[in-house]
């Protein structure tokens, strides 16, 4: 793990973030874990417009941004430029999941096809929260979004989370994972090995969006690790392919997660929807079952 | 000839827009409470908590925008929130 500095941030104070910004606090510890000898390459997207406004910059380290689909492409070509030059150094990119998920799908197959050395951070708030809150491939089932609004005739997104560390992996990445910000060392770790390990690395973080999701500033962490408790968010990683590590739950009923966040409000209000409130409690108990997630206490002595 | 292609910035000046103007509750620590665990400089979104010389933390109003998030994630209960008076 990095040691801890007393200095100021990589990525530094007077950025416009909402206060309580989850993307700003990945963003920082990212930062961290990589280090000074980093080139950044940002998609569009939240992150580059709070952090970037003409002529500010919150970043100390190189950043490039050219468009919102291309900064695998961008990434490709200033890692082959590195590499020619015998340079060292690394290469990361940070886009969100609208990026990720949907706008960017064809950069990214085609730089992890190629096999070059990067760090793919992809920070995952579940929609396009920069645009006004509309609904993205990583947006998970029922949640209101402005394009998939809640109301008579719909509980909100019906389609599920589309699984990018599956799909990354299928390209033959050597080292995929999934971290929250609610684990600070073990989300620094992960992006250390991501940027250590030769070729392309992907890294999903978990990024409450206060303003998107709808909950007060101080409640990130704490909805950040709900979703890891409930089964909704799996902390894991996959070497070659495999996975390797997961991080094991005694598991919470997923409405403990669900009701501290405006986007599941009409699952609540005006009746508790049971029927949705179990599709979802059925999302969270495939996701045990096909990563192991529950700890098995044993039997209490009498 | 040389063309300056594109928008650039100084790193790091960001730190000319002093987003403590945002602020409508302020962190307030009490040092007798800490145990010096270092997670509120940790999880503080803005990074604007700093350690003193003897281990205690405290933040940068010029940059806190009070979102509280130390103050909830503070082990100790060392942070209260206080209504910001200007």
């Amino acid at each position: 793990m990095a040691e801890k500095k007393n200095t100021c941030d990589l990525f530094d104070c007077g950025h416009r973030a909402c206060g309580g910004c989850g993307e700003a606090l990945a963003a920082r510890l990212v930062m961290q874990a990589a280090g000074t000898e980093t080139i950044v390459v940002n998609a569009t997207g939240c992150m580059e417009v709070f952090s970037t406004p003409y002529p500010e910059t919150a970043w100390k380290v190189p950043w490039i941004h050219s468009l919102f689909e291309n900064a695998a492409a961008v990434a490709s070509g200033i890692e082959a430029s590195l590499k020619k030059q015998g340079r060292k150094e690394k290469v990361v990119i940070m886009a969100g999941d609208g990026a990720t998920f949907d706008i960017g799908m064809i950069c990214i197959s085609g730089a992890f096809e190629r096999g070059h050395d990067f760090a793919y951070i992809c920070y995952d708030n579940e929609a396009y929260m920069n645009t006004g809150i509309q609904r993205s491939g990583a947006t998970p089932y029922d949640a209101s979004t402005t394009t998939s609004p809640a109301g008579k005739c719909s509980f909100g997104n019906k389609l599920p989370k589309k699984d990018m560390p599956a799909i990354l992996a299928a390209h033959g990445a050597p080292y995929v994972a999934t971290a929250s910000v609610a684990y600070p060392a073990d989300l620094m770790q992960k992006i250390e090995r991501a940027i250590n390990t030769p070729g392309p690395c992907y890294v999903q973080v978990h990024v409450p969006c206060c303003t998107g999701w709808g909950f007060e500033g101080d409640q990130t962490v704490a909805i950040a690790k709900l979703a890891i408790e409930t089964g909704l968010w799996v902390n894991f990683e996959m070497v070659d392919g495999k996975v390797t590590k997961v991080k094991k739950v005694v598991r919470k009923p997923v409405t403990e997660y669900l009701k501290t966040q405006k986007r599941f409000r009409h699952l609540f209000k005006p009746k508790l929807q049971e029927t949705e409130i179990a599709a979802i409690q059925a999302i969270a108990d495939r996701n045990a079952e096909k990563y192991g997630l529950d700890i098995k206490l044993p039997p209490k002595k009498e | 000839m040389a063309v300056a292609v594109g928008c650039r910035a100084r790193p790091g000046k960001s730190r000319d827009n002093k987003t403590g103007s945002w602020r409508v509750f302020k962190p307030v620590f009490d040092h007798e409470k800490c145990s010096k665990c270092g997670m509120c400089r940790t999880l503080c979104p803005e990074g604007c908590i700093h350690e003193d010389a003897g281990g205690f933390f405290d933040p940068d109003y010029s940059f806190c925008k009070g979102c509280g998030l130390c103050a909830t994630e503070c082990p100790k209960e060392a942070i209260t929130m206080k209504l910001e008076e200007k």
